[in-house]
């Protein structure tokens, strides 16, 4: 094109950089920093803020209903338990990969039927691939009597509620 | 023989026809020139290779895996849109649905059965196929990319019949599901966000049955179209299969 062509005993200044390599990273980068973000808004996008799941504080019972050793709440997979100590709940899901575990009463474990993993009623593992203990959760006595549990809430299994 | 004198004369009629020739531009493909112009000119034939080594076709050479493995994608892709028309990716109407198809809808049961059937099949056989190439070394030189696209398909068939495994909505589907995206949250350090959003929450409900038939109708689909034509276009690019002499 003529308006680019050189004009004799003019030289252009020598640059490290030419002016097609600088807009081609200019664009480049232009280019990456909106594929990134792009990929960043489509991530958080993807993970909903607003979730419609059960809710995870329920009220279990009076602990007069709790006479067993092991209750098993199916409702909300927890498992409140009494012993000579006091009481607690617990989370019935094995922690190996998510199957809801049983109480066996005539072994007093607790039994994962997927992969066997067995735990001790304080959630202690005792065998198979469970990788940690099952979880105690918070568990308080309500004014009304009640015992309120919340599942979000997980305290280490030296709380224990005397009752 | 007069019949078939006078349909190659009605065929010879219709490709001297304006729109014929507007659409196969090429002419008839009689020589070694138009017939490989025919598969360059084709939109679907030209990621196929315009002529094979005589042996590569033999029975022993291949056992036609993946073309098995590719028919059987075919089979449940049409399959799997037939039973989209009566099912609703929803928490109470996904298992009923189910149902329905199994008793209610006419040839429901079939389709149905000849999705999972397809699908057992197709991770077979793709399996198969990969023992087989491996066997023969077909992922040795100049096949290594194939071989990496062919590891991805790999990738794409299982997360394809795992996805396909919650929908049902039944109890084997929920378990499964809830140990498979456990398995994920191990992942290290993003183990418990990517399962979070691929169950979209916590817990396996609405949010995990839309994301996992979203996946296993559309997403996932796709990627194995666009893996399956790379696949069979580096086979051309390659220069053809591996085949040894004592094949014959």
């Amino acid at each position: 094109m003529p308006g680019e062509s050189k004009a004799p005993g003019k030289p252009e200044e020598k640059t490290a950089v030419s002016r097609r390599d600088f807009l081609n990273e200019i664009a480049g980068g232009a280019l990456t920093i909106a594929g990134i973000g792009a990929a960043v808004v489509t991530v958080n996008y993807s993970s909903p803020n607003v979730l419609f799941e059960p809710p995870t504080t329920f009220r279990a019972g009076k602990p007069d209903d709790f006479i067993d050793p092991v209750t098993y709440l199916p409702d909300q997979q927890v498992y409140i338990v009494r012993s000579d100590k006091g009481m607690w709940a617990m989370s019935a899901v094995c922690t190996h990969l998510g199957c809801i575990t049983q109480f066996k009463p005539e072994s007093e474990q607790i039994a994962c039927p997927c992969h066997g993993s067995k735990f001790k009623i304080a959630g202690t593992v005792q065998a198979g691939p469970a990788p940690r203990p099952l979880p105690h959760f918070s568990m308080v006595l309500g004014e009304d009597g009640v015992l309120v549990v919340d599942k979000l809430e997980i305290v280490s299994d030296s709380e224990i509620l005397k009752v | 023989m007069a019949t078939t004198a006078w349909t190659h004369e009605r065929l010879e009629q219709l490709r001297q026809t304006r729109v014929w020739r507007s659409i196969f531009r090429r002419g008839p493909a009689r020589t070694n020139r138009t017939r490989s112009l025919a598969v360059f000119g084709n939109l679907a034939l030209h990621v196929l290779p315009v002529k094979v080594r005589e042996k590569s076709l033999s029975v022993r050479a291949t056992y036609y895996l993946g073309s098995i493995s590719f028919f059987l994608f075919v089979v449940l892709t049409i399959t799997g849109i037939l039973l989209m028309f009566y099912y609703h990716p929803a928490v109470p109407e996904a298992y009923r649905d189910m149902k329905d198809l199994v008793f209610v809808v006419s040839n429901g049961v079939f389709l149905r059965n000849l999705h999972r059937l397809a699908a057992h099949a197709m991770v077979v056989a793709v399996f198969w196929h990969m023992f087989h190439v491996f066997y023969r070394g077909g992922y040795k030189p100049p096949h290594e990319f194939n071989w990496v696209i062919g590891v991805g398909l790999l990738l794409v068939t299982l997360f394809l019949s795992y996805t396909g495994y919650l929908l049902p909505w039944d109890q084997l589907a929920f378990w499964a599901i809830t140990v498979g995206t456990n398995i994920v949250s191990y992942v290290p350090v993003l183990g418990r966000p990517i399962r979070f959003m691929l169950l979209g929450g916590h817990i396996i409900g609405q949010n995990a049955l839309l994301r996992f038939y979203v996946l296993h109708c559309v997403i996932l689909p796709l990627a194995a179209v666009v893996l399956i034509a790379g696949h069979f276009w580096r086979i051309q690019k390659d220069g053809g299969l591996t085949v040894r002499d004592d094949h014959e």
